[in-house]
Formats: structure tokens, sequence, C-alpha cells
């Protein structure tokens, strides 16, 4: 039985390693990190791994490296049973996707590969309003990793698909990393196999998959993720700097970092038989996780980050979205160029609030686009014909709805620098519930240290250690929130709330939070026009959780009434500010 | 903590640089060892596929794709001129005729049964690798390009845009807080630096044909306006425009830093290779200015790890001191709690303005001397 493991991260900008120990019980002992150096001038990941390594032995006295070997099993009190990696170093693992439909086999292909942790560098439909040579031009200019060729279903007409793989032979695209052949997972209909492999084979290393799409009904994602992984591993990796030496070491396979963390938030949500969304916003980009009716979901805004990326959440969100954030005058100047000085000197923290606020201004809209991204992905199937009951007949959709209802999430989990390490919990409580604005009733958690990816590979080989751990180190709990869904005049009753004692009423227009460390039962009675999800006025009973921010009752409306006049505007943030106890800039503290 | 401040960007009187020239794919090498090189030099030279047509014959001619065949004119491996006719079908007893043409010059790579589509791949187009710095072929990497060995100058700016060039370099102000105010047209294929530009003569520098601009800050709504488009992820030096722009300090109204400038005004008139690309994060890529001379000093070495000890020099890189220099003259090990509330591990910076300042180290550049 394994006594101590080391699990590594080996991210864009930081290598993170940590170190779990069984002292009757699992628990994180300690965390070193290094700078990445898979790029030049280190061209090698092993650097900067053992950096980390040498940290964490450092920090918690144990050896775990002899030279360059690690030490394993562990004896004495050395060494580590364990050793686990994964990774996003060098960009991730990078895909084209390709689908006949946009909206159909295109969409199902991209949530394939999205779901199998890579970032999408393009997607490609035949109906994607664009030409053939420009489609051509663009798969030139374009180095993935690996190309997901879907489209048909089995026993349709194959000449759709067969066109595209005509385009893709004429594109010739090169790959990132190395010289062999760049892999493409066919996942098309079946009937079209032989004429793929034809066009392609000489010039690809061609793998022949089920459909992802066998039926218009039916999504078969499973498959076309598998031959992802396996082919991250067995070609992406070994071509990447370093890795053939981190192959080695390793006691069990690499992962890709958000598959890694995808594994954590299915076994989360698993283990609370609910909806569960998760986001870890990074440098460059940010990554949302959804369960939602047992469906998961992944998807990632590639451009949308808060060091590598911030400028772009300032050009996609506007710079009057990121001012309605903040509770005082600044000049849209001076946002423009902090963000672009954060942006060339990404290492940089905020010193002054004035300055962090900035940030997590545009924290909160990198969020909101990413959950909109989120949105647009994680939904129904398009097109497909469904049995309607009478109550469908007044509603006309034809599938493609999103999954994602705010009403209906049970819990809020957020991962990266702005949230796990904001000053203030409150600031990272409040910074998810005004980018996401979840509506009845949710829990709210931040990751302590970023330690979603350690566990989510943990997990492929030992699930209860990963959720043990999960619960006593990494979640950090925040608090509940109750924000009834609609709108009525400022000032009128919006909800009363009563608990083990009566927490009284809060008012339309206000945020208050109360004190809750533990679990507690709450009868929630809101105003007739405003519904908390069991329908417009109706009483609910909630069990709820505590945590080091509270109970907090969001009465702003959802969605968010923002005022538009200035002055209110300011003053409406300011008392949000203040029912979160949080400074304000020129507060005496 | 293993980097808790941000290492300083190499400005340096002399230095020895090896620059790996290398084209995107195999090809030819041009130039033998112990050559001597100008920027203009090609040093390798390699043929890129030419882009590929489809052409929807099937479509045009009203055929499926496994009847095409009888209505070709042109087989797989063919060449054909713009504009020829590849195939044709008559129909109502010879009344009407289609034909499919060539949209370009090239050779036919593939014909389709199944679609109909003709695929008709351009000629190669040969790619020139250029040295693109003046100096001596040291090793040559075959069927890949060289490593080309330089003396001289080397500064690192911290962002720009705009892809490698070269040019006299010509500074054009008397101090380093001075803005470009006038661009003669004899300034035309130089490298020109000033203290700050604004837009009017970033438009005037391309207009004369500047090669390249070097300032200390720029206003985002500047650069904004003269790309067109704002900079989203930062990634750049493949952008479309008349000159390569590097910024050496930041945003803003930023002086050029009294030590790059005296290095510029000691090789005013000489000859500079330029390049705005820039990627940060992991691996990161700067700007760079190398101005080769012939001077011979002890050569820099880039120092991959420096120190920040009591009595280094700083710059702070970050609000509410931002571009102001001074000496670090303590060095607390405790972690202190900042105004955001935020524990950091901090220095005490004497600033050259004779504030006594704590910065988190974090947001501290380094000044080599």
């Amino acid at each position: 039985m394994a006594k101590a493991i080391l699990a590594v991260d080996c991210g864009s900008t930081t290598t993170k390693a940590i170190l779990f120990s069984d002292e009757g019980g699992w628990h994180l002992v300690s965390r070193g990190e290094a700078p990445t150096t898979v790029e030049a001038p280190f061209d090698n990941v092993m650097l900067g791994l053992y950096n980390a390594v040498r940290e964490l032995e450092e920090l918690t006295g144990r050896e775990m490296l002899k030279g360059d070997s690690f030490l394993i099993p562990s004896m004495n009190g050395k060494g580590v049973d364990l050793f686990l990696a994964t990774s996003s170093a060098g960009g991730g693992l990078q895909m084209l996707v390709m689908g006949v439909v946009k909206t159909m086999t295109a969409e199902s292909a991209h949530r394939a590969a999205l779901g199998a942790g890579a970032i999408v560098v393009d997607c490609i439909a035949l109906d994607d309003g664009r030409e053939d040579f420009q489609r051509i031009q663009r798969i030139r200019e374009i180095r993935p990793d690996i190309i997901l060729l879907a489209g048909g279903t089995d026993g349709g007409t194959i000449t759709h698909v067969v066109s595209l793989a005509e385009m893709l032979s004429a594109a010739e695209p090169r790959a990132r990393l190395g010289n062999l052949p760049i892999p493409v997972i066919y996942a098309g209909n079946r009937d079209a196999r032989e004429e793929v492999k034809r066009i392609l084979g000489d010039k690809f290393s061609v793998i022949i998959t089920e459909n992802i799409r066998p039926r218009l009904e039916v999504e078969n994602l499973a498959p076309a993720r598998e031959a992802i992984h396996e082919l991250f591993l067995q070609h992406v990796m070994r071509q990447a700097p370093g890795y053939n030496f981190l192959m080695e070491a390793t006691t069990h396979p690499i992962m890709s970092t958000p598959n890694a963390v995808g594994l954590m938030v299915q076994l989360l949500a698993k283990e609370l038989g609910g909806n569960v969304l998760a986001v870890d916003i990074g440098g460059a980009t940010t990554d949302v996780f959804s369960v939602f009716s047992q469906t998961y979901n992944r998807t990632v805004s590639a451009n949308l980050g808060m060091s590598y990326s911030i400028c772009n959440v300032m050009v996609e969100a506007t710079i009057p979205l990121i001012q309605r954030w903040l509770p005082f005058d600044v000049d849209p100047k001076e946002i423009k160029n902090a963000l672009r000085n954060k942006m060339i000197r990404p290492t940089t923290i905020p010193q002054t609030l004035k300055d962090l606020y900035i940030e997590q201004a545009v924290a909160r809209e990198a969020l909101r686009l990413a959950l909109e991204h989120h949105k647009s992905l994680a939904r129904s199937l398009v097109g497909v014909q469904r049995e309607r009951t009478v109550g469908d007949l007044f509603v006309q959709t034809t599938g493609g709805e999103t999954l994602i209802d705010m009403s209906k999430v049970d819990m809020i989990i957020g991962s990266g620098g702005v949230l796990s390490h904001a000053p203030n919990r409150a600031q990272a409580a409040l910074m998810m519930i005004d980018a996401f604005q979840p509506a009845g009733t949710t829990y709210l958690a931040v990751d302590s240290i970023f330690m979603m990816p350690h566990l989510g590979v943990l997990s492929s080989v030992l699930p209860d250690v990963a959720e043990e751990i999960f619960w006593r180190d990494c979640v950090v709990p925040l608090g509940s929130l109750i924000a009834p869904i609609g709108s009525i005049k400022e000032g009128e009753v919006a909800v009363s709330i009563e608990g083990k004692e009566n927490l009284g009423e809060v008012r339309f227009g206000e945020v208050r939070v109360f004190p809750l460390k533990e679990e507690g039962e709450f009868i929630i009675k809101p105003h007739r026009a405003l519904d908390l999800g069991e329908g417009k006025g109706k009483e609910v009973v909630r069990k709820l959780r505590g945590g080091l921010v509270g109970l907090i009752v969001d009465c702003r409306g959802r969605p968010l009434q923002i005022p538009s006049q200035e002055e209110k505007r300011k003053e409406w943030l300011r008392r949000t500010y203040q029912a979160f106890s949080l400074p304000l800039p020129g507060d005496t503290r | 903590m293993s980097q808790a401040y941000t290492p300083g960007l190499t400005i340096t009187p002399y230095a020895k640089l090896k620059k790996i020239r290398k084209l995107p794919i195999k090809g030819e090498v041009l130039v033998g060892i112990g050559e001597w090189v100008k920027p203009e030099s090609i040093v390798a030279r390699a043929f890129l596929p030419g882009p590929a047509h489809i052409v929807k014959a099937g479509e045009i001619l009203g055929v499926a794709g496994e009847d095409l065949e009888k209505h070709l004119l042109k087989k797989v491996g063919d060449k054909v001129e713009e504009n020829e006719v590849i195939a044709s079908s008559t129909s109502f007893f010879g009344l009407s005729k289609k034909f499919v043409r060539s949209p370009i010059m090239g050779t036919i790579e593939n014909i389709s049964p199944i679609t109909g589509n003709i695929t008709i791949r351009e000629e190669p187009k040969p790619l020139l690798l250029p040295a693109y710095v003046e100096g001596e072929v040291v090793e040559i990497l075959p069927n890949e390009g060289v490593v080309i060995e330089t003396k001289g100058a080397f500064l690192q700016g911290i962002f720009g845009v705009g892809g490698e060039r070269w040019g006299q370099l010509k500074v054009v102000v008397s101090s380093p807080a001075e803005p470009i105010r006038e661009i003669k047209e004899e300034l035309k294929g130089c490298v020109i630096v000033g203290g700050t530009i604004d837009g009017e003569m970033l438009r005037r520098a391309a207009e004369v044909g500047v090669k390249g601009v070097v300032v200390g800050g720029i206003f985002d709504e500047v650069l904004r306006d003269f790309l067109g488009y704002d900079i989203g992820v930062a990634i750049t030096g493949q952008e479309d425009i008349p000159l390569t722009l590097i910024i050496m300090e930041g945003f803003g109204e930023l002086p050029i830093s009294q030590r790059a400038f005296n290095l510029f005004k000691r090789f005013d008139g000489f000859l500079a290779s330029i390049n705005g690309a820039t990627q940060i994060r992991a691996g990161v890529m700067r700007p760079e200015i190398i101005i080769p001379h012939k001077e011979e000093m002890p050569a820099f070495e880039v120092k991959l790890m420096n120190q920040l000890l009591e009595g280094t020099r700083v710059r702070v890189i970050r609000e509410p001191y931002f571009g102001l220099l001074g000496k670090v003259v303590a060095l607390p090990p405790e972690p202190r709690i900042l105004e955001t509330g935020a524990k950091a591990r901090v220095a005490e910076v004497l600033l050259d303005n004779g504030e006594r300042v704590i910065v988190p180290r974090a947001n501290l550049e380094i000044i080599v001397d």
C-alpha cells in the first residue's frame, strides 16, 4: 500500500510538485514550484520538474531524488511509492477538428476534442462560411498535434466527408512538434473509411475509430476521446522536449492537465449527486468544466486569461464592461495601459487596492465570457427530432439548447491564481457570483492551491485517496449563496430567511452576508414575483453549507440589475463591497 | 519561492551572439563556414509546396464523381495553365457545352471519383532566408540553415511589433524622455530611436520609409491606431506593417532608460538588426536590437537566474511606483501584508528621488550594470 505520492503538473508557465502522505489518513504535505522549462532556451521539461521537486524536498525534508533518478518505492522515510504527472506545457494538446455540418458533426467533434483535454485551434465545417481556398490556407497555417475528422452518419452519403479529407490532403499541414506525420483520427461515416485512408494515408498517420455521430440523434464521443488520449501519450508527448524521460520516470501514464481536472470534477459530481460547475482561470486560458444531468462537458477559452492574454479579455469584453465592476473613478486610458503592462510583465502582482480591483474586474469578464462559451458548446444535439409532450407544443425548439442552467447548479468551484490567491476569500466569492450569476441556492468553493490536476491523475489510480484529499485539503469552502430569480422594485422585501435563528428579511437591491461555518437547514420565502427555483413566490427548504465567507443572500436580481447611471452604479458597488466587508480604496484600514 | 522577481532585460555594449537561422522546412544551405555575411545575404533557401485549389468539376459539369473521368481532358500529374480547360461536357445533342477551367497555373494532384473535385497545386514557391545579422558563419546545419556569430551591442525591449529588419541606427532626440517630433526624408531605411512617439509621428515614419522605431514607452491607443486593431494575446512579430516598432520600457509615458539611451548614442550611425517579435510565456521571447561592432571588450554573459541582493539596482515595474529606479536597501525575510491584503515577500527600495518604499519583490526588475 502506498504511503507517499508525488504528483507533478507541468503547466505552461510553472511546474507544481505536490507530496501527499498517509499518516493515519491521506493529506497534502507540501508543494514546490519552479518555472517550466519545456521551451527555449532549456528545451527540457525535466529541468523545471527537478527544480520543483528539489524545492519540495527542501520544504518537507524528504529525499525524493537521487541525482536525476526518482527514489521509488519509499523506504525509511525516503522516496515515494507513486509518481504521477499531468502536463499542459508547451501549449498543451492542440487539435484541429473537422466535420461536415457546423452544428452537428463538427460540433460533436469539437466536444470530443475538448472533453479529451485539447485546445481546439480551429473547427472546419463545410458550412462555416469560408471558401475552400480559405479553409485550405487556414489548415496550412496552423500546426496541430492531432486532427479529428468526422462527418456523416453511418450508411449515409460519403461525398461530404470525403471532400473534407481531400481538403486536408491539399492543405498538407505540418506537425507542431517533430517531423512525424500528423495523426488524423477518422471518426465519421464508416462507409467512407477506405476512401479516407486512400486519400490521407500517404501524408498522415490515419487512425480509424467508431463514428462520433453514427445516427443523427446519437452522439458517441468515447471512442474518439480514447484515441485522443492514446495519441497524446504515444505521439505528442514523445515529441515534446524531455517527455521521454518523464514518461519513463512516472509510475502511471501522464495525463493532459484539463483531462485530469475533468476526472476530478466528474468524481465530485458523482459524490454530490448534483450539478457541478468548475472553472480554472489561468494566465493564458480559462477552462470551464460542468456536469449537468450527469453529462460532462469541458471547454477551453484559449485566449481568456489573466496575464498572457489579459488584453484579449479587454478586447473581447471592452473597457466599459470591465469598468462597470469598479467602485471608483478611473480613466479608461489608465486601465488600458495597466492591462498592457500586466501583459508584458505577467509575474507582477497588484500592490494597491485600486490595481487589485482592476484585475478582479477583468477576471469577472473573463469568467463571464468563458461561461458563455461553455454554454454555447455544452448543449443538446442540434437537428434531432424529438418526441414531444403536450407541454412541449408551446415551446418551439429543435434541440441545441444549452445544458447549463444557472438556477440548477449545486456547486461552483473556482481555481486559478486570481480566485485561489485572492487576498480575501470574499473577493473570490464575489467574482464568481458577479460573473456567473448563479440563481436559487448554490454552494461556492475554491481550490486551495490548484491541486485539481494532481488529484485528477491520482483519481485514475486511487480514487478513494483522491477524494479524501480533495475534501480535506483541496476544497476551501466559501459558503452558500441564495439568489432569487427575477426583479422587483428596489427596497421591497425580496426574501425572508429562517434557520436555527431567524435571519430576517433581505430587500431587493441588497446583498447580505451572514456568518455560517457549518451546515444548517433554512426556510426561504421569496417575494411573490421572485423565484428560488421552485416557482415564483414558492417557499423552499434547503440544507445549506457554510464556509469562510458565510451565507450570502444576493437580492440584486437575476439577471443582475446594474444601475446604468454612473454615480448610482458606483454606490451600488460600494454597498456590495461593504456587505462582504471588503475594503475600498481610500478607506482607513 | 523559486523566483519572486523579474530578471531584467539584457542591455549590454558587447556580447558574442550566435544566431541560429533555420528554414521552416528542409532546403539548401547557400553559404560556407567562415563566410562573412551581411543582413541581406541569403544563407539558405527552400521550396514551399504551392497552395492547392479545389475545383468542383463534377458540380460545374453537372455529373456525378464516378462519371467525371470520361469528361476529363487532363490526368493526375499533368501541368495546366491558368484558364486552361481541364474537363468539358456536351449535352442537348451538342447544343450546350460546359467547361471546367483551371483557376491557376499548376499541376493536377488529385481527381476524386467520389466528390468529383479536382485538386490543382500551384508551383513550389522559393523561400529565401536572409542572414538578418552581419557576422561570420560558424556552423552549417545541413539542409536546415546556419549559425551566424556576431559581436556587438545587444539590447532587449519589453514589447514589439513587426518582424526582422535592419538599417542605420539614428538617435533623433537629445534626451531619453524627449518625444520624436520630426522625421526627415533622409531617415528612410533607418532605425530611429526616441523617448516616446505619438500617432502622427509613427505614421510619418512609415510614410518616409523608416525601417524601425525604438522608444521608451507608447500609449496603448497609439499602437492600436497604428495597427488598426487591438492586440489581444502577447504573440507578435507577424504583423503586416511597414516598420518594426520596439518598446523598451512599457505602455504609458515612459522615457527610455538612461543606460539604453547611452548605448544608442554611442553606436549612432552603426548598422542595427532589429526584431519586434514578442512572446510572453515560458520560454519568453523579447524584441531585440543587435548592433554589430568591432570594439573588443569582455563579453557579457546572459545570466538566467539573477539574484536580488541588498544594493541591487532595480526598477519598479508596477503601480504605484511604476517606472521608478532605485536601489534595494533591505530584504525582509518574512512576507509582509500589502494594501491589497495579500501577503508577499517584499524589498525595501530607496528610489532615486530619495523616497524609501516597500515593493513586492515580484514587482522589481533587476538592472544589470
